[in-house]
């Protein structure tokens, strides 16, 4: 298994923590290392705490974890609010302030505690100084980076800023670098190769822009803004339009609106905004207009935990539409692959012209992450669609496929009505039995005649033990079948990215010959296991269930125990 | 490219309305195709968006691009269908329930945003298409209806004083039984470049047989537009909600400006090198 280390920085709300954070992650690149970071805070706007949880590796496998090697604490203020996600123990290093008193559970986890004249080095080293910076140069010390590089760095990020801002934050990294530290930490191997540095949001704003959305409606909600928020900017370059809208029910009909327009369009949303939007999505499916929603989860229900990670919306983004509604779930496997699954999913609501839902997830989202460049769908695969229409022009004309002509405002003689309403083949209103079931037929032929293709999830391993997950839990269930294998027990991993229409007979196919099946999910109802029974039933056997709600991250080492125990039986 | 010298029955798509007879909603439905066809709008190019209710029908009645879509959200998908597709001309309609109840807050942002659409609200003071209930403009005493056989008991709000706060720029009421005076501020509305809210007092005739009377209370306004807020303010807290003609214009630019020209090679990538 690759080495890894872990490092949380914690301090004060507005100490410059999550700052100090990226900005080693981003010299930790630069140098090419592997890694990530995910940020803990307060539901606090500022002055609550917050905590930069860095996690370097030798490959992407990038698991959130609260085992901590390394802990620089700026200051002890409110650490008792972290205990559930930075966990020290005999193995530990803490750095700390010297005129602070330690937490009893720091000093009771066996963590070797050593402690700095923090405010006396950094005011030594410039009047501005601050201790992050100062922080980020005993960490660049410690992981062996270049003082210099770390120094440029930061004084980019403070660009803005006056001029003796940047000159203290030189000094103090310089100070840092070079205080003498009796404390040593064996960095992983560093691979490097060309990488990119980015958050599973900014990933999936990037893949839908690469797949061609030029209109966005935004409604802001954590932990999806900062996709939003990407997009704002970057969609100005691709000349492209966003649109901030008034609610959730605004922009998914905003962006329904602008599909009808041609445009392809997304929006992005967490749990309650989906919930919101749900309406509309079945709209989306009886008008035939396509649609790509992100939904970033957090957990659940109702406001939740906003800033935290739950794979809990699975049911609501499968079952959540009303009537007979089929429309594409598609769930991101990692963070690079929010890129992937996004481009994917805004081919096939074109394809399909019907609204697809692609999840990821707090964990997914809001990590920032050290990836190979991230793959992007870009070759279309044949579409159906009848383009020439015998005759007479009609919107929702049943063809073999599903899939019908779909004309746009402006093409000329192909008006229509796009409706809401149930209707006949040319888009008038209609209640008769007929329409209704032909119409129900056509939408669902749709999604029965797509072949999965390549991309509807990922197989990897053999033998007759199989764990089956869908989207981010899948690092945790790689990381088990690690474990396993490293002990001499093969096992198979299926990774769903394609959840609806569910890819059936490839995952029977994958599943062949399996003795055991483990279900692999981070929420507390076992969504996906039951998705999959009913869509499987007992094929090749009752798979079981490992469901484990949010926040905590799943653990590897659980899931592998249950795969590998027999299981009981009467 | 406008199409040659259409009549106004060309813009109609032969569907049969699904209206009462004597429903006020012809009269906006002729009103609307007579505009078309006077400012020779191409079939093409015109769009027409609505939500649920008797009003919301009107789209398929047309012969141009529609959008039925659901209860409440005509004016999100029109905005969002105008600032995708500049090239179009909007109009998002439906009736009094649809646009200032459930989609109230669409109606106030649509104001203050001012995309370049027309919305045409067809006020009939009921709920039609569920038989019958108060909405947002019926009379407090109004107790026709099981649901509140006491009458809804709470004000009726102002429709044109509600656009006028927040911010709409073009605001002009019509009534269904003076079908020259709507055409022409169906016209008008078409041609305002931004967001122009039409209110049309549309009487529905199976629920609301006492809107007859509105024959006689109706008054049509002949001066000038206000072009001032104050002064359109005083005006609708004034009037008894029957004035007609264009009752306030202010020249405001229309938002969003036009999409920046994109860029060939835009370097997407470059964001995320470390």
């Amino acid at each position: 298994m690759s080495r890894t280390l872990a490092i949380a920085i914690c301090g004060s709300g507005g100490a410059g923590v999550v700052a100090c954070g990226e900005l080693l992650l981003r010299g930790w690149a630069r140098a090419g290392g592997l890694g990530f970071l995910r940020k803990a805070f307060g539901p606090q706007i500022r002055g609550g705490e917050s905590a930069a949880l860095l996690c370097l590796g030798e490959d992407e496998t990038y698991l959130p974890t609260a085992a901590m090697d390394l802990l620089v604490a700026l200051d002890w203020n409110q650490f008792a609010r972290f205990e559930d996600e930075i966990a020290l123990g005999p193995q530990s290093t803490v750095l700390c302030p010297d005129d602070d008193e330690v937490p009893a559970s720091v000093q009771a986890s066996g963590a070797t505690v050593v402690a700095l004249p923090l405010a006396a080095a950094v005011a030594g080293a410039h009047p501005e100084g601050r201790r992050n910076m100062f922080a980020l140069g005993l960490l660049g010390q410690l992981l062996g980076l270049d003082a210099a590089a770390l120094a440029a760095l930061a004084t980019a990020r403070l660009a803005g800023k006056a001029p003796a801002y940047r000159d203290a934050a030189a000094a103090c990294i310089d100070a840092g670098a070079g205080w003498p530290l009796a404390v040593a930490v064996t960095p992983p191997a560093r691979p490097g190769g060309e990488r990119w540095l980015l958050t599973g949001n900014q990933a999936a704003g990037y893949g839908a822009l690469e797949a061609g959305v030029r209109f966005v409606a935004a409604y802001p909600i954590t932990p999806a803004s900062d996709v939003l928020e990407y997009l704002a900017g970057a969609l100005e370059a691709v000349g492209g339009q966003l649109v901030q809208a008034e609610d959730e029910l605004a922009a998914v009909n905003m962006a329904l609106g602008a599909a009808f327009g041609g445009a392809d369009a997304f929006t992005a949303t967490s749990g309650p905004g989906l919930a919101l939007m749900t309406e509309s999505l079945g709209l989306a499916v009886a008008s035939e207009t396509p649609l790509t929603v992100l939904n970033v989860m957090r957990g659940g229900p109702s406001t939740g935990i906003p800033t935290k990670s739950e794979q809990g919306d699975l049911d609501i983004a499968l079952h959540g539409l009303h009537g007979d509604a089929p429309h594409l779930v598609l769930a991101a496997l990692d963070i690079a692959d929010c890129a992937f699954t996004t481009s994917w999913a805004v081919a096939l609501a074109r394809q399909l012209q019907t609204p697809a839902l692609v999840l990821s997830d707090q964990f997914l989202g809001q990590s920032l992450a050290i990836v190979s460049p991230p793959g992007l769908h870009v070759a279309l695969p044949a579409a159906a669609v009848e383009t020439v229409d015998a005759g007479e022009y009609l919107r929702y004309r049943l063809t073999a496929s599903g899939v019908s002509a779909l004309a746009l405002p402006g093409d000329p003689g192909r008006r229509f009505t796009a409706d809401g309403l149930e209707h006949s083949e040319r888009g008038t209103p209609s209640t008769a039995a007929r329409d209704h079931a032909a119409q129900l037929d056509k939408r669902a032929r749709k999604l029965a005649t797509l072949g999965p293709g390549p991309h509807w999830g990922t197989v990897d391993g053999e033998g007759e033990l199989a764990l089956v997950t869908f989207g981010s839990a899948s690092a945790a269930a790689r990381a088990a079948a690690t474990r396993l294998r490293a002990a001499g027990t093969a096992c198979r991993v299926v990774c769903l990215r394609l959840l609806a229409p569910l890819p059936a007979a490839a995952l029977e196919e994958a599943l062949a010959g399996c003795r055991r099946v483990l279900v692999v999910e981070q929420n507390h109802s076992a969504q996906c296991w039951r998705h999959l029974r009913a869509h499987l039933g007992d094929v090749p056997v009752p798979a079981e269930s490992f469901a484990r709600p949010g926040p905590a991250p799943l653990d590897p080492a659980a899931i592998a125990a249950m795969l590998a125990e027999e299981p009981v039986h009467g | 490219m406008a199409e040659a010298a259409l009549r106004p029955k060309d813009y109609k798509s032969g569907l049969k309305p699904i209206w009462c007879p004597g429903c006020g909603h012809y009269a906006v439905l002729n009103g609307l195709v007579k505009a078309l066809a006077a400012l020779g709008l191409d079939r093409d190019r015109v769009a027409l968006v609505s939500g649920i209710g008797c009003s919301s029908r009107l789209p398929a009645y047309v012969d141009s691009y529609g959008f039925h879509g659901v209860h409440g959200r005509g004016l999100a998908v029109a905005q969002g269908l105008a600032v995708a597709r500049p090239d179009l001309a909007v109009i998002a309609l439906g009736g009094d329930g649809d646009g200032f109840s459930i989609g109230g807050n669409h109606f106030i942002h649509a104001c203050r945003r001012n995309v370049d659409i027309t919305y045409i609200a067809m006020d009939n003071e009921v709920y039609g298409m569920t038989k019958g209930q108060a909405s947002p403009t019926t009379p407090m005493d109004w107790d026709h209806s099981k649901l509140t056989p006491h009458g809804p008991g709470i004000r009726p709000f102002k429709p044109a004083a509600l656009a006028l706060a927040a911010g709409a720029p073009w605001i002009a009421r019509g009534y269904s039984g003076n079908p020259n005076q709507l055409a022409k501020l169906l016209a008008a509305a078409l041609e305002h470049r931004g967001f122009s809210f039409l209110h049309v007092l549309s009487q529905c005739i199976t629920y609301c047989p006492e809107q007859t009377d509105w024959k006689a209370i109706v008054s049509e306004r002949e001066d000038e537009p206000v072009t001032r807020a104050d002064a359109a303010a005083q005006l609708f807290l004034a009037e008894d909600g029957f004035a007609t003609g264009l009752l306030y214009a202010e020249p405001r630019t229309p938002w969003p400006p036009a999409a920046p020209a994109a860029v060939v090679d835009p370097r997407l990538a470059e964001a995320f090198r470390p």
